[in-house]
């Protein structure tokens, strides 16, 4: 599970990787390399459409953050990004969607090994009814990455330190994980997430069930995961998408309204409907 | 100032609903009672009946190895004690002594247990001609007749005399036409509800199998009877009235249960528990295995319990299919014509002799016993597992 820069694939990123004016990017303005993309998705389910013509890149070791009003297809979209789409049925998809360059959804792909590359954490935190130590340990196991005890233990240990929760249930790996609170659940279903060692990290509000002092905490990891994980998260709390992401994303009935670096989306929207969202004034 | 609410308890009106609610909290109260009394009417009179079969009236006899007790069993006994003792109990005295020939000559004091009406006279069920009755008066006096645990209740086979008539060929045929039910039925019926609810596309056709398993479950189980009868033994050609027909027959009527069961434990299993699992990489039998299995198991064994006790309580399905035959000896496989609880009390049932009728109620006693054990057993299942999410 390397995570070096393809080439091949860099040169997507220009497209959007421009300031909001337009104009060049400066020399500071480093050029990030796009992790995955979306071009010309569509996707119905069944007969209603619910994502159109989605162009979007999600930059290697950033944090991109989808907001928008309910129902505009954020969940949709990252869902599409590590195909769990498929398994709800009459789900169609039309256009691309690659990951490092490579086709996710072509047909010599396996979903399986490809959720491997690309974790998930959910709105609602959903440990497995196993004890802290079997969550995280069960994945490495069923892949093999992980086999003698010692691996596991100290995989166990490195998850739960990258995902700040180690101090708080070193002592009691062997309780249920649906005993801890719920702020301590994300973050093991973050460390659950992490012991696959995947690339990239999708977050479908995975603060909205927490309160502000273990949202801050989420945000806090995630900021720091940032520098290994390429992350996407979806998130209804503009604040957070501010302080947390580097790219946002502002989709709207099922299309990307606009797609820039946060800063410049926040406080220069080029759309007057992004601007309308992010005051206030609707949704 | 106007007082607005309490002067309306005179309101004819009001007065009337309130009547009204109380009559319709009586007419539920008497139901649940009626419901309640008939219940304890119809233990109580079970009980009362067969309780007696427990118990069993032995005399003491010498037991006179002499030579023509060689051929008849009866001559072993003093000539007064022939009508006391039962039959049964000296009918193997001629093989004793062939296979034990130094017992020839001997003599040996014994318990043995009495003639049924002598038996039932103890008990209050019975007169006995007055002479008789003067006899067993007489003995009882001289301390030779006593009242002990009828053992052979739960170790003898079915007999032609009640005395030692007995539920052993009958438990031993209900367990192996269990275990050939659930061999048969729970790995059917469980791979099928996984498939149902975790593989299966929802098209027309798994829709369409889906209602007819619930119709399934509606089939009066004399219908499976008769399938059981055309198919097993007619079709394949299986033994007749074995175990293995009737399990076979049985499991046919087991199976909706059990998958109508697992499917509802697997559905249980919140959808965030496979999100979660599918989004770790597990392929769609490792969710299954790993994470709603474990999760459903209780909810599985409780409805195959639910099932099974079901099926120990049928009877009509397996006369169809002979298991109704008269088994005095236990069976030894699942291959051997065998007879079931049910069927035994069914048999006992029919018996005009009165000391039958106790062993119809002990029976039926043993029978629901092991009924509420059961299904005592699936509700601890499901309150120790149960989770709430
Ligand atoms: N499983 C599904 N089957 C059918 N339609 C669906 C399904 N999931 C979502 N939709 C529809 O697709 C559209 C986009 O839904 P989606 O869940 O992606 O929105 P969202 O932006 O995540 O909203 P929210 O912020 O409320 O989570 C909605 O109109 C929704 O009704
Ligand atoms: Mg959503």
């Amino acid at each position: 599970m390397e995570t070096e820069v393809k080439t091949k694939t860099a040169t997507g990123a220009h497209t959007m990787a421009q300031n909001a004016d337009g104009s060049p990017m400066t020399a500071e303005q480093k050029q990030p390399t796009v992790k995955m993309s979306a071009r010309d998705l569509n996707l119905w389910y069944g007969d209603t459409q619910a994502l159109y013509d989605i162009n979007l890149d999600c930059y290697s070791r950033e944090v991109t953050a989808l907001i928008g009003p309910s129902g505009c297809g954020k969940s949709t979209f990252l869902r599409c990004l590590n195909r769990m789409n498929d398994l709800i049925p009459q789900v169609r998809l039309q256009g691309d969607v690659t990951l490092d360059g490579e086709d996710i959804y072509d047909h010599s792909v396996d979903v399986v090994q490809l959720r491997t590359f690309i974790g998930m954490v959910f709105q609602k935190p959903n440990p497995f009814p196993k004890s802290i130590y079997e969550n995280i340990a069960y994945a490495p196991r069923l892949h093999g990455t992980g086999t003698s005890r010692s691996e596991l233990d100290d995989l166990v240990e490195s998850s739960l330190k990258r995902a700040g929760l180690w101090n708080e249930v070193a002592d009691r790996l062997d309780t249920p994980g649906t005993e801890l609170s719920g702020g301590q659940q994300q973050r093991l279903c973050i460390a659950r997430a992490i012991a696959v060692n995947p690339e990239v990290i999708l977050m479908d509000e995975p603060a909205s069930a927490l309160d502000p002092l273990a949202t801050a905490t989420v945000e806090a990891l995630i900021h720091e995961l940032k520098d290994n994980y390429t992350i996407v998260i979806v998130t209804h709390n503009l604040q957070q998408a501010a302080r947390v992401a580097g790219y946002t994303a502002f989709f709207h009935m099922g299309k990307v309204v606009e797609f820039n670096d946060t800063d410049t989306l926040f406080t220069n929207p080029k759309e007057q409907r992004t601007e309308d969202y992010i005051t206030g004034r609707f949704g | 100032m106007q007082r607005r609410l309490t002067g309306s308890a005179n309101d004819p009106r009001i007065k009337a609903r309130y009547r009204g609610e109380k009559r319709f909290k009586a007419y539920t109260v008497t139901a649940l009672f009626v419901a309640f009394a008939i219940i304890i009417a119809f233990f109580t009179d079970i009980i009362s009946q067969g309780y007696t079969a427990f118990w069993r009236t032995e005399v003491n006899v010498t037991i006179d190895y002499n030579e023509r007790a060689e051929r008849i069993g009866r001559f072993a006994l003093a000539e007064d004690m022939r009508e006391i003792v039962s039959r049964g109990a000296v009918r193997s005295i001629p093989l004793d002594i062939r296979n034990n020939p130094e017992l020839a000559g001997t003599t040996r004091q014994e318990w043995v247990p009495t003639y049924s009406r002598i038996d039932q006279y103890f008990k209050g069920n019975e007169e006995l001609p007055p002479e008789m009755a003067a006899q067993v008066e007489e003995l009882m006096e001289a301390g030779v007749i006593r009242t002990t645990f009828n053992w052979a209740f739960f170790t003898a086979g079915d007999s032609k005399l009640p005395e030692l008539a007995g539920i052993f060929s009958a438990v031993v045929g209900s367990i192996f036409v269990l275990f050939v039910t659930l061999i048969f039925a729970f790995p059917i019926g469980v791979m099928s509800a996984i498939y149902l609810e975790e593989f299966a596309p929802d098209n027309k056709l798994t829709q369409l199998i889906e209602v007819n398993i619930n119709n399934l479950a509606a089939v009066p189980s004399i219908i499976f009877g008769l399938l059981g009868l055309a198919v097993f033994i007619n079709t394949f050609g299986a033994p007749r009235s074995s175990a293995l027909v009737g399990g076979l027959t049985l499991g046919l009527m087991t199976l909706p249960i059990i998958i109508i069961s697992t499917r509802a434990a697997l559905r249980a299993v919140p959808d965030p528990i496979r999100l979660g699992a599918f989004a770790m990489g597990c392929s769609r039998w490792q969710v299954v295995r790993d994470h709603v299995l474990p999760l459903s198991l209780p909810g599985i064994l409780t409805g195959t319990i639910i099932g099974l006790a079901q099926a120990m309580g049928e009877t009509a399905p397996l006369i169809i299919v002979g298991m109704i035959a008269y088994i005095p000896e236990a069976p030894g496989s699942i291959f051997e014509s065998a007879t079931v609880l049910p069927a035994q009390i069914f048999t006992w049932a029919s018996e005009p002799r009165k000391a039958f009728v106790e062993k119809t109620a002990a029976g039926i006693i043993v029978l629901l016993a092991v009924l509420l054990t059961l299904n005592a057993a699936a509700v601890f299942l499901r309150r120790k597992f149960e989770r709430r999410w």
